[in-house]
């Protein structure tokens, strides 16, 4: 539906199309300036074998002088320091500038640089115009550097870069239609290399290499080299390929020290552009305030308790906030479903309807309130460079588990609910350190996991049982929750050890000046990823629920209609209400359908954890979501109100063990299943959202098994001891 | 004193250095993209509460890094 309203831009109609990449250090507010030239016509998507996100977006651009019209796709791509790749960011960038088979592989660049660190910024320039990329400067929040006393001198820099250079200010839109006309009239190949890289790599295999391919720079022929081993997927021809691999074992190329030798003498040469073009006033006002915010957001005592303030108030807005518009939306598609029954021919296809893709469709956009407003935090923490503190201040605490300080946010909110956590984790940027913050946050106590909890306390702990001034049943919530809470951590801790991957973990992280955030920008953020979540991981969740649907409502021919005749008879409708014959056979049926079936089925695995075969239904139903527990017990148990927590813990009660003829739901058995919900992956859009964010059904497997037998083992374990 | 050689994360807030080397070749490159050449000159901004990691000052902005890799960067105190 999103498609819909999309500005339809006629391709068509352009008389030239320009694939333009937009790239620059992290912080210079490339993708505020990736969104001022696209607008709302974006895609999200990733990059082809690896989770690193890819934006794309189009606009139509005008060449004022000729009249001719240009189709631009740009591309944002990730933000690097430099062209040699260390993460897998990096690599994407790489690949991305460096292959010209790769299928986003641009035809012009836009640098965006930093105008208040202009000289970092001019580092991963200079090598983007050395590779002999047609390429624009931009030197972005230009306000703020001239807040702080620095001006450039623009046409100087261009001359001396030999590409044209452009003042901007990407969040007010200065400069953005300068660039889209420079666009538009067509950019040449930079006039000048900065480095001759001949004078460090050996010159001669540059040259044969460079000789190898037509129109490509020296530089590019290093590059080239330089990755042949690290880099998976260029693709040059095998021949080639074998060719640079036994020269680069004939000449002794030494990796490290080339490069070392190129950066210093990089440096060296943008030292003397900077000293021609830049002049900076000691004037620094806005710096002493961010200095002024870093002394009280990273202190000892404040830094902490701000951020605790921080993670309550994102905590609670999940939590509480998110209720409203969720109730508002399960209120509307329940009388959506109302009008549907009463209005649609009855029949198997109008319950598929209502009952299978209408209840899973409502599962879905149930989420996205939730979503919305942690991706709100997420994106105002990052946006305003508050989230560089965090991770500052919570990396030593976070360290020993092998995680970062920015996994605290979706560790934290994984507490409201995994879903939006999960999707949250994409501000890690390590990759390690996201995979493990990714499986371990079911593991916290989610908001659905409470109704479960209260009703099986409330049914094994008396309510009357007091410790001094604790309630007994108080203690033990909160100890579940605590329960959550260490399991995270300790498999955090486990996996650190076993997860391997290449990427090297380091902490070398720029503290960027505060920003007030842009607001658009912030509902950018939020508007991509309700519309991730709704497309992507929308799809397996609403596949699955049909499915549990179609188990729960659906049994062996014939036994459905056996039970309807058993119960519409002469005596049962003397004996009891209409509505009480309704419940008994929701009931039966329930029992008797294929969900029914394979709770009997799996009942000799779970018979030693002290659950019986209706316990084993509801494990099966409440894979829809945990909460679903509770309802299928009512419906079991032939619970009057449907949803009355009250009648149902009536009901379980009194029910009786056929094998003991004691009380069926004793303390044991209530806290060993406690224990099973506690640790069990029981929950498709969350093992969905895993799927969508690791991009390898593997994960999701592994995290459905280790979940799983955490589950079964401390529930054993609970039961045979307290028995 | 004046040609004291020390490890970056030697210094306290407030004391200034120049960059002279780094203990290991990787992690050099890592810094040297980052702004930290040798020859530049780097202020200890301030230690995390737990202090690790520290942030520092150089060419014009504000780095943090933890104090294992603080320590591969040698300074000259200043």
């Amino acid at each position: 539906m999103f498609k819909k309203i999309r500005l339809k831009i006629g391709k068509e109609h352009a008389q030239r199309a320009l694939k333009v990449a937009v790239l620059g250090n992290p912080n210079s507010g490339k993708s505020t300036l990736f969104n001022a030239l696209t607008g709302l016509n974006q895609q999200t998507g990733n990059y082809p074998g690896v989770t690193v996100e890819k934006h794309t977006g189009d606009a139509l651009i005008r060449n004022d002088k000729s009249g001719e019209t240009v189709y631009v796709t740009y591309i944002d791509l990730p933000g690097t320091y430099s062209i040699y790749p260390k993460t897998l960011d990096e690599e994407v960038c790489f690949k991305v500038i460096c292959d010209s088979t790769n299928e986003d592989h641009p035809d012009a660049a836009i640098i965006v640089a930093d105008a208040t660190n202009l000289r970092r910024s001019l580092f991963l320039a200079t090598q983007i115009i050395d590779l002999g990329m047609p390429c624009i400067f931009v030197m972005n929040m230009m306000d703020i550097a001239k807040v702080r006393g620095v001006s450039v001198d623009v046409e100087m820099l261009s001359n001396l870069l030999g590409v044209p250079v452009v003042a901007a200010n990407a969040r007010k839109k200065h400069g953005v239609d300068t660039i889209k006309q420079l666009l538009a009239q067509g950019l040449e190949k930079p006039k000048k290399e900065f480095i001759d890289i001949k004078n460090y790599a050996p010159a001669e295999f540059v040259q044969t290499v460079q000789g190898m391919f037509s129109g490509k720079s020296a530089y590019w022929a290093y590059q080239l080299i330089n990755n042949e081993a690290g880099i998976t997927h260029f693709d040059i021809l095998p021949s080639q390929k074998i060719d640079i691999k036994r020269l680069i074992k004939s000449t002794g190329f030494e990796k490290h020290k080339i490069q070392s030798d190129e950066t210093i003498a990089r440096y060296k040469s943008i030292n003397e552009i900077v000293k021609e073009t830049v002049k900076i006033d000691e004037e620094e006002k806005r710096k002493s305030l961010s200095s002024r915010l870093d002394a009280i957001l990273t202190h000892k005592v404040w830094g902490y308790a701000i951020f605790l303030v921080v993670l309550f108030v994102i905590f609670q807005s999940i939590f509480l906030i998110a209720k409203y518009p969720m109730d508002g939306i399960e209120f509307l598609f329940i009388k959506i479903s109302e009008f549907g029954q009463a209005n649609l021919p009855k029949g198997e296809l109008s319950a598929l309807l209502i009952n299978g893709i209408l209840a899973g469709l409502s599962g879905v956009v149930v989420f996205v309130p939730q979503i919305m407003l942690l991706f709100a935090f997420i994106a105002i923490l990052e946006d305003t460079g508050y989230m560089a503190r965090v991770s500052f201040i919570m990396d030593r605490l976070m360290r020993p588990l092998g995680l970062n300080g920015r996994s605290v946010i979706p560790r934290m909110s994984g507490m409201a609910c995994a879903v939006p956590a999960i999707l949250g984790t994409r501000t890690i940027s390590n990759w390690k350190e996201r995979l493990i913050t990714i499986m371990v946050t079911p593991l916290m106590s989610c908001s659905a996991r409470l109704p479960v909890y209260t009703l099986l306390i409330s049914l094994v702990i008396p309510s009357n049982h007091n410790y001094g001034y604790f309630n007994m049943q108080g203690l033990v919530l909160m100890g579940m929750y605590l329960i959550g809470f260490l399991a995270a951590i300790s498999a955090a801790f486990v996996m650190k050890s076993l997860i391997k991957v290449r990427e090297k973990s380091h902490f070398i992280m720029e503290l960027p000046l505060y920003h007030i955030p842009k607001f658009s920008t912030i509902g950018l953020t939020i508007y991509q990823k309700a519309k991730i979540f709704l497309f992507d991981a929308g799809k397996v969740i609403i596949a699955i629920s049909v499915i549990l649907w179609v188990m729960a409502s659906h049994g062996p021919s014939g036994k459905f209609d056996k039970i309807e005749q058993a119960y519409h008879n002469a005596d049962t409708v003397m004996k009891y209400s209409a509505t009480q014959i309704d419940t008994k056979i929701a009931s039966e049926k329930l029992k008797e359908s294929y969900a029914g079936l394979a709770g009997k089925w799996i009942e000799p695995v779970i018979r030693p954890l002290g659950f019986d075969w209706k316990i084993g239904i509801a494990l099966i139903t409440s894979f829809a979501a945990r909460e679903v527990f509770v309802g299928t017990m009512a419906t079991l148990y032939s619970a009057d109100a449907g949803d009355n927590t009250l009648s149902i813990r009536e009901k379980m009660k009194t029910a009786v063990n056929p094998d003991t003829g004691k009380p069926e739901y004793t303390v044991a058995v209530g806290f060993s299943l406690m224990l099973f919900y506690a640790f069990a992956m029981q929950c498709m859009s969350t093992l969905a959202v895993v799927y969508r964010e690791t991009k390898n059904i593997k994960w999701p497997i592994i995290q459905f098994l280790y979940m799983g037998a955490m589950a079964y083992l401390a529930s054993l374990l609970v039961y045979s001891l307290a028995k | 004193m004046a040609a004291e050689i020390c490890s970056l994360d030697k210094l306290k807030p407030g004391e200034s250095g120049i960059i002279t080397s780094f203990n290991d070749e990787e992690n050099a490159l890592k810094f040297m993209e980052m702004g930290c050449t040798p020859g530049e000159k780097v202020k200890m901004d301030s230690f995390a509460p737990l202090g690790d990691p520290v942030a520092i000052l150089v060419s014009g902005y504000k780095l943090s890094l933890r104090r294992t890799e603080a320590r591969l960067i040698n300074v000259q105190r200043l």
